[in-house]
């Protein structure tokens, strides 16, 4: 190597030094959206994570003393129609919320892995997987969540399997489309001719071009997981009513409203920053993503 | 159905009489062969059959299903149109973080919202309730204007963005390049020229709103205390009245494949260079 060739890539090196950050850490920081709704879903899963922290009273005692009280110095969003402190529930309301959320997003990204790669591999089973997966998604979401829930009753881990079992289809769609897409690659082919059985080609060649997709869907997943939750809590066929949920606090808030609005209030205050958090992340993330927009 | 006092006795009987007591695949089976028929059993609870109580509810799911729209697409695609044809600009911005805030607000917390202000705090419009279209007209309108603004909302934002970005797609074509070039004025460009080559995927954004709006007002007449078929399935389900649920479920899921089999039809009758083989 020449002087000025070691030059040239010491120059280089040194300009890359300073940032000390990968490019697409960059990239991400650079995108408000991406930032800005990362920052509030931080704010929410510490606000889960140290709700008996910063919770101010049992979510679940009762104190008939103290029902309907408007938000003040002890009851900072005020009670419920219990007597149940509004700001304790809406912490605790946010653990629910992410489990449930984190918890189905997992699964149908699972899920639509598997069953996107079988299918997407598999010609035969295309044809069968698919018409399943149509026939899930024949049904308003909202509504088979709903006639799960009767099946399987209240819980928070019914919920999770119902939601999962809704959106999972779409995850699954979206992965066969990738794996179509890609199969026939040149380079996917030459994994072949060099005698790669389909496990290791999905492994290797497919699954990381699914992540970006698999990340904007999941961040969506997530978002629409949450408003679930809250509305199956609402319509009373979520999680039990004893449990402090976003949805089963609305819900309550409902039956009150003419004397104490705050209690609807807050937890959909809640509701609404999460979705926003949420979507904010995966517009960012698909734009960050999405070539064809990262143009414009 | 029969009460905590009933005897062993009594209970087998009704298991017997609803046909309980047969293998699930007999079941099974025997429901699809009367779905064919077009019979979809008797309610446990309503004391009439399914078809006739799903007939009973269908007018206010409907009413409210296609106010909604209107509010969806009034707000809508106005939005849209403008926020594209002033790119970048405060009304851009404004509108479309509106429209953010629209996909994220809950439409059943949204509701309430309304509820409070407009019924409870100002007293212009009734909180809850609902008078058919055929008997009063004038107050169907007036009971159907918050549910249809809480639902139609959520599904302007939607539109607003869809119509926004195709907006922006068409104003970028060459032949706008030319209407300008010939000296038409900014308004006659967006809305003549512009607007209705951009209404072809906006159309279809409609249709799909349309199959989202039967979920959505699931939960819209819950809250407004409205007797349509979002009410009957909360209700059948909370009792466990599953043909009432199955004949819901099979209902909203026939009318979800047909809207959407109608968007795509829609849309090969639009757009002439799209063919069904």
């Amino acid at each position: 190597m020449t002087e000025a060739a070691v030059d040239v890539l010491a120059s280089a090196a040194a300009a890359g030094a300073p940032a000390m950050r990968p490019r697409w850490l960059r990239r991400l920081l650079a995108n408000r959206s991406v930032v800005t709704g990362a920052l509030i879903l931080v704010a929410f899963v510490l606000a889960a994570v140290l709700a008996g922290t910063l919770s101010t009273h049992n979510p679940t005692r009762l104190e008939p003393a103290s029902r309907l009280q408007p938000p003040s110095a002890r009851h900072f969003l005020g009670t419920d129609e219990f007597g149940r402190d509004v700001w304790s529930l809406v912490l605790y309301g946010s653990r629910v919320s992410l489990l449930v959320g984190v918890t189905t997003m997992v699964l149908t990204s699972v899920g639509g892995i598997a069953v996107g790669l079988v299918a997407g591999f598999s010609r035969r089973l295309d044809t069968v997987v698919m018409r399943v997966m149509d026939g899930l998604m024949a049904f308003p979401a909202i509504l088979l969540a709903i006639a799960l829930m009767a099946v399987r009753g209240p819980g928070v881990w019914n919920v999770i399997f119902a939601l999962s079992v809704v959106y999972m289809p779409r995850t699954a769609m979206l992965i066969r489309s990738t794996v179509l897409s890609i199969r026939e690659l040149d380079y996917v082919q030459a994994a072949r001719a060099l005698g790669r059985e389909d496990a290791g080609i999905a492994a290797r060649h497919i699954l990381p071009n699914c992540v970006g997709p698999l990340l904007v869907q999941g961040s969506f997943v997530f978002a629409y997981a949450i408003l679930a939750e809250a509305i199956l809590g609402f319509l009373g066929v979520g999680v039990p009513p004893y449990v402090p949920s976003w949805g089963n606090v609305i819900a309550s808030g409902k039956n009150v409203i003419r004397e104490a609005f705050w209690v609807s209030l807050f937890p959909g205050v809640a509701l609404t920053l999460a979705g926003l958090s949420l979507n904010l992340l995966g517009d960012g993330l698909r734009d960050l993503l999405d070539p064809r927009l990262r143009v414009q | 159905m029969l009460g905590p006092d009933a005897t062993p006795g009594q209970i087998e009987a009704t298991r017997k009489g609803l046909g309980l007591d047969r293998p699930i695949y007999e079941q099974l089976v025997g429901f699809y062969g009367r779905i064919l028929r077009g019979d979809l059993g008797q309610s446990y609870f309503l004391d009439r059959p399914v078809s006739q109580a799903l007939w009973e509810r269908a007018e206010p799911t409907m009413v409210l299903m296609l106010s909604a729209l209107v509010v969806a697409i009034a707000i809508g695609v106005p939005s849209g149109t403008v926020a594209a044809a002033c790119r970048g600009s405060a009304w851009d911005r404004g509108l479309m973080l509106i429209s953010l805030l629209g996909v994220c607000i809950p439409g059943f917390w949204l509701s309430l919202n309304f509820i409070y202000f407009f019924a409870v705090r100002l007293g212009w419009l009734p909180a809850a309730g609902y008078v058919s279209v055929l008997t009063d007209p004038a107050g169907a309108l007036r009971y159907m204007v918050l549910p249809a603004f809480s639902l139609g909302f959520n599904q302007s934002a939607l539109i607003a963005r869809i119509s926004r970005s195709c907006m922006l797609e068409v104003l970028q074509q060459d032949y706008i390049r030319t209407a300008r070039a010939k000296g038409l004025s900014h308004r006659a460009v967006t809305w003549v020229h512009a607007f209705r080559n951009a209404l072809v995927p906006v159309v279809t954004v409609i249709g799909i709103t349309t199959a989202v709006l039967i979920g959505g007002a699931v939960v819209t007449e819950i809250v407004f205390n409205i007797p349509g078929l979002g009410r009957l399935i909360i209700s059948a389900i909370l009792r466990r009245d599953y043909p009432v649920v199955q004949g819901v479920v099979l209902v909203t899921a026939t009318a979800y494949v047909l809207i959407n089999l109608g968007v795509d039809l829609l849309y090969a009758m639009i757009d002439p260079r799209i063919r069904y083989d």
